[in-house]
């Protein structure tokens, strides 16, 4: 039995800090569903949301795993009712002059987009949770997918709260004993 | 206390970087992209370098300097083949943590990514085995990353960290600012236990009834022998000290019950086999210790202390986590434990357990034909040399003989190669803590097949005044692969005879050198040889001790299977009474 996870992780925007956390998953034999990177509004923050596909007690471990890394500044678990989850969906239709009107139909009825049109197919952007673009793709699929890419979920807990508060702290030189604490060891300690 | 100057070089700016770090020691090889930092370095009054014959050689002296004085040990190499050669001691170092940093030369930062000359992407290959790696193409950024670098290498759970500097930022004009506050705002490791989970360790510690203190490298880098010295005189508790905590508890002490593990004593497999309370101090539950891990202890709760919270529960579930210091931990246990009463009553587990370590005390049978006994040597060594020397081990037969035979009572004075088992580790390992700790002998207790492996530091020891004494334990074959043949591949010697007493003559190899060479061949002419090699302390000393080739490390849990199936001999499983505990 597994089930996915979708992780926040705050990393500082340095060069490889991708490279480290992928390697981190792949040697530690964790597979990732979907992972997205992106700016924070702190430019020296870039925030990751991770999908991951485990257990309970190897999810800890991963936490833990990724919590060592020096560049990881924070991790927060999202759990689905707590959290809005989005994915961006762009796919190239089939559409003639004879289809075009039900293709239309279709992108209306989900609130997706036209983002661009020629004689033979029409360009859709749609936004939502995995579930809905996977309801939109199984319309669209009678008509002919002659591309598709998508992004990996970002996700953003529901209220007022911040996750990236009091997430930067220096360091002293030489460094005192430091008791403050990672999520991760918090709950272990 | 930021220093300002003036304009520098890159290279200037490194050395007296490394310098306000507090290095004293750095062992390394020069090449091209390395080639500006050692002009200034000639120049350091602070800094001894010591060039090394191979930069694997360098890594290792670096781990046996830090595992010998506690101190961060520093080794460089340059790019692309130099830089690749340190990724056996950086994985090491990162299995067993050492504290360590690394720095390599990068082709210049342009040059980056074209599959220069001597490129490698050496950040990219050490990420998996390194606590943390920095690339540095900014010379502005020499001394903070120099800065982070130790401070990350020497706090929490320590490890190797890796400076890949470019050449261009060596070359390039800068200032030196030593920085007055470090920028990691993801590295905060716990160190103070929490409260609650002391007060819950202690309640289990004063319900148990068959409790064992499970002592693990952590202790030693903690440098907390003293509280745990203390704990266990409060409590009585037995100890068992794992192959990274030989001497953080003294051999010659009743409680100690040796160590646990694959090859460990009966007293200590026993001794957590059927404890109900193991209470693991900087230890790992590695698989080497606890053999198969669903029949593992199968009755105990387990005490999990470490400064790395990943370590916790990861192979054995923790009732206990606390996330802390092992010495703050052992000293706050002591402490609520004399508040509470340490009033455990372990007697009859403690009279079963000095039955078992009676009964079954370490062991080896003298060949039959007069030859000489491996065990035999490395007991003599520990008798003539002492506990205060230090030992450093390869890996193999002639490691797990030396971690039973010699003989610890002090900490940091037996340095091995556990996680990694990297033969060849032993002689650089020697030199590099004779360098830290000139003033103590250091014997390297060494297989035929690992010294073939690294040797030639023995001419960085004789060219630059590092007199170790190197035991080589000659049983002319990768004696534990040989072992493991005999014991599950029907005696068939696939590739394990090194043919070592004919090739090559260690004796005219350790001259060649500038070293004495010494040989053994009996018992009669052990003691001898072992007082004329420490009689001589102005040059680096090789013993070769050939010893009888069959003799087998025992007791042994084989691989994969229970603890409950040790074997005290071959053949021969040990017989407990379990109602006598």
């Amino acid at each position: 039995m597994s089930s996915k996870h979708t992780l926040s992780v705050l990393v500082e925007n340095k060069p490889g800090v991708l490279a480290r956390i992928a390697g981190l998953f792949s040697r530690r034999g964790f597979n990732i569903d979907s992972l997205a990177v992106g700016p924070t509004e702190h430019p020296e923050v870039s925030r990751m949301t991770i999908v991951v596909n485990v257990e309970d007690s190897p999810l800890e471990q991963v936490t833990k795993q990724l919590n060592k890394l020096v560049e990881v500044i924070k991790i927060v678990e999202l759990d689905g009712p707590g959290s809005v989850n989005r994915e961006l969906l762009l796919v190239k239709v089939r559409a003639d002059a004879a289809t075009r009107g039900a293709v239309l139909d279709a992108v209306q009825l989900f609130r997706a987009k036209v983002v661009d049109v020629s004689p033979e197919a029409v360009t859709v952007q749609a936004v939502g949770n995995a579930d809905k673009l996977a309801d939109l793709l199984r319309v669209l699929e009678p008509f002919g997918i002659r591309e598709l890419v998508q992004s990996g979920m970002v996700a953003i807990g529901r209220g007022s709260r911040s996750i990236s508060e009091r997430a930067q702290r220096p360091v002293a030189v030489p460094a005192p004993v430091s008791a403050l604490k990672s999520p991760a060891s918090a709950t272990a300690g | 206390m930021s220093e300002q100057s003036g304009q520098v070089t890159g290279a200037q700016s490194l050395v007296t970087s490394l310098e306000a770090a507090g290095v004293t020691d750095i062992f390394g090889i020069p090449g091209g992209a390395i080639l500006p930092a050692y002009d200034p370095l000639m120049d350091s009054t602070r800094i001894r370098h010591i060039l090394v014959r191979h930069e694997q050689g360098a890594g290792h002296a670096a781990q046996g300097y830090a595992a010998a004085t506690g101190r961060v040990g520093v080794c460089m190499a340059t790019s692309g083949p130099g830089a690749t050669n340190l990724v056996t001691p950086l994985a090491d170092a990162h299995m067993d943590s050492v504290p360590l940093v690394a720095v390599t030369g990068q082709v210049g930062a342009a040059m980056i990514g074209t599959d220069a000359f001597q490129e490698a992407d050496i950040r990219g290959i050490t990420m998996p085995i390194t606590k943390h790696n920095f690339l540095v193409t900014d010379p502005a950024d020499i001394p903070s990353t120099i800065a982070e670098a130790f401070h990350i290498a020497s706090t929490g759970r320590p490890g190797p960290v890796l400076v890949d500097v470019a050449k261009s930022a060596l070359q390039a004009q800068t200032t030196f600012a030593w920085p007055d506050e470090l920028h990691l705002p993801g590295y905060r490791p716990v160190t103070t236990p929490h409260a609650k989970q002391i007060k819950e360790a202690v309640r289990l510690i004063r319900e148990a009834k068959r409790p064992v203190l499970y002592v693990g490298g952590g202790v030693i880098r903690a440098r907390a022998s003293r509280e745990l010295a203390q704990l266990a005189a409060l409590t009585g508790i037995p100890v068992v000290t794992t192959l990274m905590a030989r001497g953080a508890f003294p051999d010659s002490h009743p409680q100690h019950l040796g160590m646990p593990g694959m090859h460990g004593t009966v007293a200590a497999v026993a001794g957590l086999q059927k404890s109900d309370l193991i209470i693991s101090l900087g230890a790992r539950f590695d698989d080497r210790v606890t053999g198969n891990l669903d029949s593992f202890a199968p009755n105990a709760l387990v005490i999990h202390a470490d400064i790395d919270p990943a370590e916790i529960g990861k192979n054995r579930h923790a009732d206990v986590p606390i996330v802390g210091d092992c010495k703050e931990v052992i000293a706050q246990l002591v402490a609520v434990l004399q508040a509470e009463g340490a009033d455990g009553d372990y007697e009859s587990w403690v009279a079963f357990l000095s039955g078992v370590k009676q009964t079954y005390p370490l062991g080896y049978d003298a060949p039959a034909d007069g030859s000489l006994a491996p065990q035999y040597v490395i007991e003599r060594l520990g008798a003539i040399a002492g506990p205060e020397a230090i030992y450093a081990s390869g890996v193999g037969q002639h490691q797990m003989w030396a971690a039973h035979f010699v003989g610890y009572e002090n900490p940091n004075t037996w340095i091995n190669s556990g996680g990694l088992g990297t033969m060849g580790f032993s002689v650089p390992a020697a030199m590099g803590a004779k360098v830290g700790m000139p003033d103590t002998t250091v014997w390297a207790i060494d297989g035929d097949g690992c010294f073939q492996m690294t040797n030639q530091e023995l001419a960085t020891c004789a060219i630059n005044d590092i007199p170790i004494k190197v035991a080589i334990i000659n049983n002319e074959s990768l004696g534990m692969v040989r072992q493991w043949q005999t014991l599950f591949y029907n005696e068939r010697y696939s590739n394990t005879d090194l043919h070592s007493k004919r090739i090559p003559d260690f004796v005219k190899l350790a001259d060649a050198y500038g070293c004495v060479g010494l040989a053994c061949e009996s018992p009669d002419e052990v003691d001898a040889t072992i007082e004329k090699a420490m009689s001589i302390d102005d040059q680096p000393v090789v013993v070769d001790f050939r010893v009888h080739r069959d003799a087998m490390v025992w007791p042994m849990v084989a691989a994969g299977t229970s603890n409950d199936e040790i074997k005290y001999a071959r053949d021969l499983a040990p017989q407990f009474d379990e109602d006598d505990i």
